[in-house]
């Protein structure tokens, strides 16, 4: 069985199997999930592959359940993982806050597609980025991964379930439906060349363990069910023992640190790819699988003798605010092509405003970009 | 309810004893136990707790045969029994729940018999 | 939070009790089950719920099972703050989804007992959907439901199992919805066992308890409880204590009866009893053998 763990060899695979695989060896051993269109082969690839690692697949009766399920082997001591699309990315809000709120580890693939409601089932969007960042209710930290290719999603799967059992919260990766659907080589590793982390548990013993008190990187170590700490695990406002404090200081302390424990760590989390932006005029900020025509467009202007660059986040949040001031200081202007109506432009005209102008290349869904839309973008701001 | 026969071994059975223990700061009054205790062992108490309940007290302390309905049907974990022929015999151990065998506790414990006992006299206050 | 009050949390019970003037003799026996420093809790004078909690206790403590490996799910309402008085392994969750939650618990580590403690309204007003998947499933979880026939703790609203007529805040014209009758429902959805009582039955409730808890699959059982406050008050069902009289008159106590006949009417008798005890394979019965031995056995179905 533990040969069929990790896949080791070059495969041909689409985005979401690639996820699926990248999740089994990164140690996932349970998945609920609900079908919904461009993320069920996901589901699909995981009811064949968790059984032969001897994990859990189990489908439920909807997306609420299915992140509620999750949460739930995550305090037995699973790693877990649930899968969907735009309108399930709704349904599972709330849970998604308890999950933040309780600092669960878990992961959360969302395959975008056209929305809003039910939209575009089967076609690519990038609307979800906002949600993905506001759509629970109150203050929340949060890491999303903007995969571009089915390696990514292999590699940011992986990268996700490490960073969710580093800083306990749910981590995010935010594929869309053109990266999901898309097959290509995914070359998978020796199971020692993939770093995994797990949570870090109580060295306490029971009477002295206070559940919520954080280490110096603000996360606390956890203990999960069964293991003799007696936690009492709440979605209300906590003190450090776990118990429920309604007033105001209880609120500021905690709900501070659990924004504080990304902002802070930011720099350990943020990941971007550039390309030629030293000396550049104009970059292009693209994710997702918009950024693969933004690289295409880059080289149309590199090759008519632009100074162009691309900037391509990687983890979209957090958001690699510095990273852009930084070339703010330098760039005129800032190209962000994205699948919806501006949701990362405003992110980046937040960032450069000050120095540079932010150009936002919208696309409804259903399509993306072509590098010639990008590139006449560029020469408008050239 | 009425028994249609006397038991047979009714004579060498003896039947099991209890005591009484009311945490009345805990009660809010609500006389469950006073109403449901099958041999009528309770009644509302006319002092006040601090947060203004009558808890219940035992008039009929030889009447309890340790049936534990009380303790069960309290929502407030205000009130438990225990052996009394045990609680007797062997200072309280920490046999059940922690704390107690203490010095003070005995001590408490011998007042507030007194205290049982003088109310019991008073008889029918109601 | 400051550091002295987090101190409680290791104080020794009879520490804790030593603020409550005890009487005359130490700790109450239940007070090792809860979490030092939660009590008293936020129910009303004459709710139900603390009886609730101390037969599961009682049952607890019966059954021998391993505190370390019990856990307790709620979810929002008063019922909810179960878990939070617990000393266990105690999950509060987000209104209406214990029951998922709980299905996660049970199958990350099957070696843990869980229960699930919550309202009418949570379990099957917004929880309704899981209630009756995680029961056609069978998983192996207990689900005890608090029924006090209305949401008590966002001040008494109609819900699920309003008795039809009944006043509630926004039933101000009385409620003309129908009732679910709960164990109708648990019983056509798949639950294993199904048993109703009253906060009166402490004793047979407990039993009851008992037997889910040492029992696998899906247990379900419904506790009818006084809510003076919200709903008697509304209903003219006066104090708690009355309403504890009226069940003692009118509960009629009858196993293996046809749950169809155990609906509620305002004012009406109290079916009470066991209505179903089955043998039936778990989720994780039929996951393994639905899945795992078809693999080995046939080695085929591998991509």
């Amino acid at each position: 069985m533990n040969q069929r763990e990790i896949l080791t060899g070059e495969h041909f695979m689409n985005g979401d199997e690639a996820s699926a695989e990248g999740a089994i060896a990164a140690g996932c051993r349970f998945f609920a999930g609900y079908p919904i269109t461009p993320a069920t082969e996901i589901a699909e690839r995981m009811s064949r592959r968790l059984p032969e690692v001897g994990g859990i697949y189990i489908q439920m009766e909807d997306e609420l359940a299915s992140m509620g399920a999750i949460l739930g082997a995550s305090w037995a001591g699973v790693k877990t993982m649930t899968a969907t699309s735009g309108p399930g990315f709704s349904l599972m809000m709330e849970n998604y806050g308890l999950g933040v709120m309780t600092e669960t580890p878990c992961v959360i693939v969302d395959i975008m597609r056209g929305g809003p409601s039910t939209g575009l089932p089967t076609l690519v969007s990038q609307g979800d980025v906002m949600q993905s960042r506001w759509g629970t209710h109150g203050d929340i930290g949060v890491i999303a991964f903007t995969p571009s290719s089915p390696q990514e999603m292999f590699d940011c799967t992986i990268k996700a379930f490490n960073l969710s059992e580093q800083f306990r919260l749910p981590v995010v990766v935010l594929g869309d439906e053109i990266v999901g659907h898309m097959t290509e080589k995914v070359v998978i590793p020796k199971k020692e060349d993939i770093k995994l982390y797990s949570r870090r548990k109580p060295k306490v013993k029971p009477n002295n363990y206070l559940p919520f008190a954080p280490d110096d990187d603000l996360v606390p170590p956890m203990a999960c069910a069964g293991e003799g700490y007696n936690v009492h695990v709440t979605g209300l406002t906590h003190d450090e023992r776990g118990y429920p404090v309604i007033n105001a200081e209880a609120q500021e302390k905690l709900v501070g640190r659990i924004v504080d424990k990304i902002r802070k760590n930011a720099n350990k989390i943020i990941e971007y790819e550039e390309i030629k932006t030293r000396g550049s005029d104009v970059v292009v900020v693209a994710y997702g699988s918009v950024s693969r025509c933004g690289k295409e467009a880059v080289r149309m202007a590199r090759a008519e003798k632009m100074n162009v660059g691309l900037l391509r986040p990687l983890t979209i949040w957090p958001f690699p605010e510095k990273r852009l001031r930084k070339l703010s200081e330098k760039v005129k202007a800032f190209v962000v092509p994205e699948v919806n109506y501006g949701q990362i432009a405003f992110e980046v005209e937040r960032c450069v405003a000050s120095n540079s102008q932010t150009l936002l290349l919208p696309k409804m869904g259903g399509d993306i970009h072509t590098p010639e839309d990008i590139f006449k973008g560029i020469k408008e701001m050239i | 309810m009425k028994l249609w026969r006397k038991p047979l071994d009714a004579d060498d059975w003896e039947p099991p004893k209890g005591k009484i223990y009311i945490i009345e700061e805990r009660c809010k009054g609500c006389g469950f136990c006073e109403e449901f205790c099958p041999r009528k062992v309770l009644e509302e108490s006319d002092k006040y707790n601090s947060r203004g309940y009558h808890p219940p007290e035992v008039v009929n302390p030889d009447d309890c045969v340790h049936c534990e309905l009380c303790e069960l049907i309290c929502p407030e974990f205000a009130i438990f029994v225990l052996d009394a022929k045990e609680m007797e015999s062997k200072k309280p151990k920490k046999k059940r729940g922690k704390g107690g065998g203490s010095k003070k506790t005995s001590q408490k414990k011998k007042s507030s018999k007194k205290q049982t006992s003088k109310k019991t006299k008073k008889g029918g206050r109601k | 939070m400051d550091i002295e009050r987090s101190r409680d949390r290791f104080a020794p019970h009879y520490l804790e009790h030593e603020k409550w003037k005890l009487g005359d003799y130490g700790a109450h026996p239940i007070d090792k089950y809860l979490r030092p420093g939660r009590i008293p809790h936020i129910w009303c004078s004459g709710c139900g719920l603390g009886i609730s909690m101390t037969c599961f206790i009682s049952a607890l403590e019966e059954s021998g099972l391993p505190l370390d490996k019990n856990c307790v799910v709620s979810g929002i309402g008063c019922t909810g703050r179960v878990a939070g008085y617990l000393k266990l392994d105690s999950y509060h969750t987000t209104h209406g989804r214990p029951i998922p939650f709980a299905t996660g618990l049970k199958l990350g580590n099957p070696e843990l007992t869980v229960t699930v403690f919550s309202g009418d309204g949570d379990l099957f007003a917004i929880g309704g959907n899981h209630f009756i998947h995680a029961a056609r499933r069978n998983v192996d979880i207990n689900v005890i439901c608090v029924n006090n026939f209305n949401y008590g703790m966002t001040g008494g609203q109609v819900g699920p199992t309003t008795h039809l007529k009944a006043r509630t805040t926004t039933t101000p014209y009385g409620n003309f919805e129908q009732a679910f009758n709960l164990p109708h429902v648990a019983v056509a959805s798949g639950a294993v066992y199904v048993a109703r009582w009253t906060t009166l039955h402490a004793r047979r409730l407990k039993a009851s308890i008992k037997e889910a808890l040492l029992k696998k699959g899906f247990c379900f059982i419904e506790i009818i409880a006084p809510c003076p406050t919200a709903y008697g008050r509304r209903n003219r069902l006066g104090t708690g204590l009355n309403e504890m009289k009226y069940y003692k008159e009118h509960s009629v106590i009858r196993h293996n009866a046809d749950p169809a006949e155990a609906e509620l009417v305002l004012g009406g008798d109290i079916l009470v009893g066991k209505f179903r005890d089955e043998e039936k394979p778990t989720f994780l019965d039929m996951q393994k053998e639905g899945t795992l031995d078809v693999m080995s056995g046939k080695g085929g179905s591998k991509k």
